[in-house]
């Protein structure tokens, strides 16, 4: 299977920061998953097979992080926090004007692929509530004006 | 990215560089950036750690322990290498403040680790940052790149002699992880199951070696109590509380924000003047004081001085300094809820009271806020926390128990207002699925 | 290391520094209850059960974790304790479906137990369960999630004292889950150590589940059938149409040499005792056919034959085959009943392993040879050749968990690279065949060493080892049946200039070891003594031919040539194992005892069906010379033990069967009844035969222990306490005073290449084994996937 070689590169780098093999096993997946969109089961044998692991192991620690998955998901994945700060300013409101908006519920794809949705925990972006993020990128102080606007922009984005 | 906010009564120590562009290095530098580690590379060791010792500075990752102390717990000789470990999981509900030092000011967390290091004799420093906090990641890697490149980093460090490595690691979606013992774990490529104490991390931690571990906002408090000295640093704050904290204000606040201020100032006055008040001219509720683990202060209980003490006596925590404001419109009984929906979601299911107590919680609490509660539930909500409490093999237990006992005690009438069918006071009609009253 | 006192709910108690705290009360007899704890696993924290209060620290402490130090002061009953205990339980039980009514760990669940003992009387817990399916793992382990309270013993003894890490723990928080290795289902030795050491029935066997409740079944303490190892094992027998049937076989009770470890075989492998294919009438051939017919006819064609043979054509017109796996008892007896009553010395079995040269070349030297339980304690251990974790599971389990928890320094030289290497301090792999350069190189023949040196291990290294392995004292020697002959002399000399060095010799079978003991060759009687050696054998027996007689090929050649009349084969396939030419003895007359119709058997003019070792009393020799006795656990009725025929057959003959079994006084140290305990099913129908013969009924000559009796007279080492081994204990025979023995033609011994999942005859008809085998090969195997 093959990886990015900017991938590759910042594997075998990051090999060189610990004294034992598996510990680059937690960023690296985060890293393998941006690139094929899903932990499938090539790149987890992959993975096993680089880092003297057992592909038992991998599968452990990938279902113990919630970022990690063994199931694709939309181009853009909607993770709406309503923790505390988040729901104290509306956020329950946002998640529902998604489901209904998008049409998919908690952990739901959107037929196209373009769009998953999820409920998270803090994201720490509490004093800036509610908040969101799509993949990395933090959207904060959200108002349902605002998610259709920014739900636009992606779309837009991820037909082009 | 997040936007910066400023009170008068700030003292900008950790934040003074904050929107001033000192990711960039020789910006850095200009602001006084690695003058400390200079300065520390001609102390003692034993000298530094006195010096953070008598600063009065206090982990600000929750549990308050003196930094110093802690440092001084790391055995002199060591027959495995030592290492310093940044603890950037930031993920306690409540609390954004991290995130700012990453974004803004990521070498005075690196100049942190270097000088903790030589402190207790270590070479190597990891700054471990949650996954989710991808662009922060890209700017620690690049402030990385950047002092490896000037010779601050690396072999013979300012041409000192003292070699010191720094790398960066990166969590995947875990609050358990920020735990010292599981954050190591983690590091090491593991599930994040916390380890069991003693040893204690100081001792016997990353790979078997002698560990430090601390917060990013200690770790990037201590350059400038090198500089400015330890006197100067424990007089901003009362007694055995030294120096200021970031804040992170948020909930029911008219100006919600990050905001510096010395140890031991007023919980009123940051909620109504520095935080601007309740918004739409409604009255004061309940105040969470540290993240979602601190036992929650009601409206008639704020007037306390926000220091590790203060807070210990008004029977809550000063923690992470996420301070949540509810106003009166909120349901305590849905913010109990979603509180515990948050620890049965992040508990790690290694110990049986928090993995099954948390889920008996949050289902009783989800069939009460649903108007299908009991009378006795409100009992046996209380008794499971209870039993929860200080027997867990982790932390994450108590902080789980902590709030939810006192919510129930001091938000008593809420509950008995939820019971036997009858609606959540609170949320508008047909808001919340009704579920039926059992037997 | 120096004690440490503590004060345990005002008890005084004193342990060793660095005990840990929940063993320190139960040596006092303080329980306190564990879930997560498991002596020699690793220790976790997890289920809070063992909470006690520890004075001067606020928070309740886990005993299972804290290490005793001077002074502490403990309670384990204040109500505060007894609260926590209590809570743990009712938390647990939130989740748990409570079905123990239809679970196979119900009256032996450690939940249930826990909930007796410190639960609560009502349950507070009134939401909705969590629910999963039950999953079928592999043909032998079954996983049921609500069941599970995630102790991780599974999980640990797996990894830890099975080195197979195939189990491991899914998501987190109260979905978290116990995982196997291929997602769906299990790719392991299979050996159930998961299930047996399940507190609860959240993981239950193929074998045994749903069949029966544990207070419903009758509970025999006895050896394996399978390898050469003798694990000891607790068979749960109950009634069934054809005798009695064995559905369970575990070592719960940690006794005996092997603690509670079991492979797949011991564990599971006994049901190859109800295969339907199970011989349960003699046959004889009539018209080319063999036919069903009585004992009585059976035993006379036999007799008659077999008499009239010996008479005419002499005793060396005889042939006789004996067996690995039945009792030193019934081979002692084959070793005699061959010499004075067939009067031939063509006596033979299934060579696994050069006992012979091991004997000739430890003669004289006392305790030198290494226990089962030494190998686990031992400080340093050598293993040339041979693979234990597939031949020799429990010697396997034992060097393993030797590193692992005594940190003994492991040294394997192999021609492959077997699993234990990963134990290994030091691995030297080597070509094949060479196992005996290595044996010199170490003895000091430095000529060697440039034939030995490879790419990977150079003359240096070779060097470096030796001098590494002759600064170990205590060294064990473990050796396979690659070392044979000569080489085993010259072994045996490096070895005893170490200090304290022991042996073992890895044979394969459940008795191979009784089998050589006992005397089943040609030349040699039992305890290693030539026949050609006027001695003690000869004047107690009378009548023994002085002259070697044909060892197995040899038979084989004389019976092609006409020479061997008559061919006796007790309990061995030789046509099947040997690969000979099954026309070979069609000109002899061929008796074949056994429990299925080998390709032996069905060339045979008479078959007498066999109890197998789980059918009867007597003794095993295991590879390490921890001699053991079997119980009588179930019974196929119409079988017969190989010791009854073999009396019934010299009784047929004529033989005065008092001269054979001395039993019924004459002077012997007479075991009066107590043994044979397990044999009293049938004590009747020996009674009427008894009572036709004239024979005393009070004891039998049917009785093993009459032998047993003369074994421990006459084989030297056996000479062990009769009341331990009667207790179940094994007992270390000793060799120092055995014959001079022989060196014999290493080319005779054929190991049996058992594998994890394979026991020659008794594995073909396993329906587990089966079961197993054809699942791997169901699956494509993981190279094949990984290939695009
Ligand atoms: C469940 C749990 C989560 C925690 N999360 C964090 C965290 O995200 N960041 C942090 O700095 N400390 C966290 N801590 C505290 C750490 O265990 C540790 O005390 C801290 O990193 C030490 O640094 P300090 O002394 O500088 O505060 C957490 C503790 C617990 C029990
Ligand atoms: S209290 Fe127990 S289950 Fe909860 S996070 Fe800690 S170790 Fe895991
Ligand atoms: S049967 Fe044995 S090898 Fe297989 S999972 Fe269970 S313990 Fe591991
Ligand atoms: S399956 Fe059994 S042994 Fe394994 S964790 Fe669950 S309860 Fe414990
Ligand atoms: S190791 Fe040998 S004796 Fe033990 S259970 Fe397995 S086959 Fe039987
Ligand atoms: S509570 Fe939503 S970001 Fe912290
Ligand atoms: S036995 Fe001590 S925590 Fe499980």
């Amino acid at each position: 299977m093959t990886f990015s070689d900017q991938f590759e590169s910042r594997f075998a780098e990051m090999l060189s920061h610990y004294p034992t093999k598996r510990s680059v096993l937690v960023p690296t997946l985060l890293y393998a998953q941006d690139e094929v969109g899903y932990l499938s089961q090539e790149v987890i044998a992959e993975l096993a097979q680089r880092l003297d692991l057992t592909e038992l192991e991998v599968r452990n620690v990938i279902s113990y992080y919630s970022m990690l998955t063994t199931k694709p998901r939309g181009k853009y994945n909607l993770q709406v926090c309503t923790n505390i700060s988040c729901m104290l300013r509306g956020a329950e409101e946002i998640f529902d004007w998604c489901r209904q908006r998008l049409d998919i519920d908690h952990k739901g794809t959107t037929a196209d692929g373009l769009f998953s949705l999820e409920e998270v925990e803090c994201i720490g972006a509490c004093s800036w509530a509610p908040a969101m993020q799509v993949n990395y990128d933090f959207h904060e102080n959200l108002t349902v004006e605002k998610m259709d606007t920014i739900l636009d922009e992606y779309k837009n984005r991820g037909m082009q | 990215m997040a936007e910066l906010v400023s009170h008068p009564d700030e003292v900008k120590i950790v934040s003074k560089r904050f929107g001033r562009g000192a990711t960039g290095i020789d910006r850095y530098l200009e602001l006084d950036g690695y003058k400390a580690v200079q300065k520390a590379l001609g102390m003692q060791p034993d000298g530094i750690i006195n010096e953070v010792k008598n600063s009065g500075l206090r982990g600000r990752g929750g549990a308050g322990f003196n930094t110093g102390m802690k440092w001084s717990f790391v055995p002199k000789q060591s027959p495995k290498p030592k290492y310093v470990l940044c603890n950037g999981d930031e993920s306690e509900p409540g609390t954004c403040k991290d995130r700012l030092i990453f974004e803004h000011d990521p070498h005075a967390v690196i100049e942190g680790v270097v000088i903790a290091g030589i402190a207790v004799g270590s070479h190597t420093g990891y700054i471990y940052i949650r996954g989710e906090y991808r662009y922060l990641s890209n700017i620690m890697q690049q402030a990385i790149k950047d002092a490896y490149a000037r010779g601050f980093l690396g072999k013979n460090i300012f041409g000192s002699g003292y070699d010191f490595d720094v790398y960066w690691h990166g969590g995947a979606g875990a609050y358990e992880v920020g735990e010292e013992s599981a954050l190591m774990e983690s590091l090491e490529g593991k599930r994040g199951i916390p380890r069991i104490r003693p040893p204690f991390p100081a001792v016997v931690g990353l790979w078997g070696g002698p560990t430090v571990i601390n917060n990013a906002e200690t770790l990037a408090s201590v350059p400038h109590i090198i500089l400015g000295g330890a006197e100067w640093y424990a007089s901003l704050g009362p007694a055995k509380n030294g120096g200021t904290r970031l804040f992170c204000l948020s909930g029911h606040l008219n100006r919600p924000g990050v905001y510096e201020l010395p140890m031991g100032y007023n919980l009123k006055k940051m909620i109504h003047e520095v935080g601007g008040g309740i918004p739409d001219g409604q009255n004061l509720k309940a105040v969470v004081p540290g993240g979602s683990s601190t036992p929650v202060l009601s409206a008639d209980e704020i007037d306390v001085a926000m220091d590790f003490d203060s807070m210990m006596k008004a029977g809550s925590m000063l923690g992470s300094g996420g301070v949540v404001v509810l106003d009166e419109t909120t349901c305590m009984v849905k913010f109990a809820l979603r509180t515990i929906k948050f620890y049965q979601h992040e508990s790690c299911g290694w110990c049986i009271p928090c993995r099954e107590g948390t889920d008996w919680l949050k289902k009783t609490l989800t069939r009460f806020h649903a108007g299908g509660g009991l009378k006795k539930d409100i009992d046996n909500m209380y008794y499971l926390s209870e039993n929860m409490l200080g027997r867990t093999f982790c932390p994450l237990g108590d902080a789980a128990a902590m709030p939810t006992m006192a919510f129930i005690k001091k938000f008593r009438k809420e509950f008995e207002d939820h019971l036997e069918g009858r609606p959540c006071p609170f949320e508008k009609e047909g808001a919340v699925e009704q579920l039926p009253v059992m037997a | 290391m120096a004690d440490v006192n503590i004060t345990v709910d005002g008890k005084k108690v004193t342990a060793p520094a660095g005990t840990l705290l929940i063993e320190a009360c139960k040596s006092v007899g303080i329980e306190v209850p564990s879930f997560c704890y498991y002596p020699g696993l690793s220790l976790q924290g997890a289920c809070r059960m063992c909470l006690v209060k520890i004075e001067k620290i606020p928070k309740l402490q886990t005993a299972c974790t804290t290490v005793i130090s001077e002074g502490m002061t403990v309670t384990t009953t204040s109500d505060e304790v007894r609260q926590a205990r209590k809570s743990m339980v009712e938390l647990l039980l939130g989740n748990h479906p409570l079905d123990c009514p239809v679970c196979d760990a119900g009256g032996e669940c450690e939940l249930q137990d826990m909930t007796f003992a410190y639960g609560a009387a009502e349950s507070k817990y009134m939401e909705a369960k969590n629910h999963k399916d039950e999953q079928q793992w592999s043909p032998v382990v079954y996983f049921d999630r609500p069941r599970c309270i995630l102790c991780y013993r599974c999980v640990r003894v797996c990894g830890e004292g099975m080195d197979v890490w195939a189990l491991g723990v899914q998501n987190r928080g109260v979905v978290s889950i116990i995982a196997p290795n291929k997602e769906d289902h299990l790719e392991c030795e299979e050996c159930g150590m998961c299930i047996d050491i399940c507190p609860v029935g959240a993981l239950t066997s193929g074998a045994y589940r749903y069949k029966t409740r544990p207070w419903e079944m009758k509970h025999v303490g006895t050896i394996c059938t399978h390898c050469g190892d003798g694990c000891k094992t607790t068979l749960g027998v109950r009634r069934s149409d054809t005798g009695m049937e064995i559905v369970r076989g575990d070592n719960r009770d940690k006794s005996g040499i092997n603690g509670d470890f079991l492979c797949i075989k011991g564990r599971y492998a006994f049901d190859f005792a109800d295969s339907a294919e199970r011989l349960n009438q003699p046959l004889i051939r009539k018209e080319g056919r063999l036919t069903p017919s009585t004992w009585e006819e059976a035993f006379e064609l036999v007799g008659k034959h077999f008499a009239e043979i010996r008479d005419k054509e002499g005793g060396q017109a005889i042939g006789v085959i004996g067996s690995n796996r039945t009792t030193n008892e019934e081979n002692y007896l084959l070793s005699k009943f061959a010499r004075v009553v067939l009067k031939t010395n063509n006596l033979d079995h299934h060579r696994t392993a050069d006992f012979p040269a091991f004997v000739a070349a430890l003669t004289g030297k006392l305790d030198i040879t290494a226990s089962m339980r030494d190998v686990f304690n031992a400080p340093a251990i050598l293993l040339i050749g041979n693979n234990p974790t597939d031949q020799h599971p429990l010697l396997g389990w034992q060097i393993r968990n030797n590193v692992r928890l005594h940190r003994a320094r492991l040294y394997v030289i192999n021609t492959l690279p077997i699993k234990l290497r990963r134990q290994a301090a030091n691995f030297t792999q080597i070509p094949a065949g060479t196992e005996g350069k290595v044996a010199a190189f170490l003895a000091g023949q430095d000529s060697v060493a440039e034939a030995l040196a490879s790419e990977s291990t150079s003359r240096e290294n070779w060097i470096a080892l030796r001098d590494k392995l002759r600064g170990e004292q205590n060294l064990i020697i473990i050796f396979g049946s690659e070392i044979r002959g000569n080489d085993i002399e010259v072994l045996v000399k490096f070895g005893s200039a170490i200090p304290g060095a022991k042996f073992v010799c890895l044979g394969d079978y459940a008795n191979s070891r009784g089998a050589a003991d006992m005397g089943l060759y040609p030349d040699l009687l039992p305890g290693y003594h030539r026949v050609a050696d006027n001695g003690k054998f000869h004047r107690e027996w009378g009548g023994i031919p002085t002259t070697p007689g044909l060892n197995l090929p040899q038979m084989v050649d004389a019976a092609k040539a006409g020479k061997l009349q008559a061919l006796y084969v007790v309990g061995s396939n030789p046509i099947g194992r040997f690969g000979i030419d099954p026309f070979a003895f069609s000109k002899s007359f061929v008796v074949v005892q056994d429990m299925f119709l080998t390709e032996t058997a069905l060339m045979a003019d008479v078959v007498l069906p066999a109890a197998n070792a789980y059918e009867k009393s007597g003794t095993f020799t295991n590879t390490c010379d921890d001699l053991q006795l079997i119980k009588k656990a179930g019974e196929v009725t119409d079988t017969k033990t190989d010791f009854e025929m073999i009396v019934r057959i010299a009784d047929a003959m004529g033989f005065d069967v008092r001269k054979l079994v001395h039993f019924g006084g004459g002077g012997t140290r007479a075991d009066m009844g107590q043994s044979r305990g397990a044999q009293s099913g049938e004590a009747d129908q020996h009674g009427v035969w008894l009572e036709a013969h004239g024979l005393e009924p009070k004891m039998s000559p049917f009785d093993p222990m009459a032998i047993l009796d003369e074994i421990q007279r006459l084989v030297p080492g056996y000479d062990v306490s009769r009341m331990n081994l009667l207790a179940g204990n094994d007992q270390h025979t000793n060799l120092a005073g055995s014959g001079p023995s022989t060196l014999h033609n290493p080319e005779l011994i054929v190991p049996a290449n058992d594998g994890l999942f394979s026991s020659g005859t008794l594995g073909r008809y396993s329906r587990t084994l089966n079961s197993v085998i054809e699942n791997r090969h169901r699956e494509p195997a993981e190279t094949e996937v990984a290939a695009d």
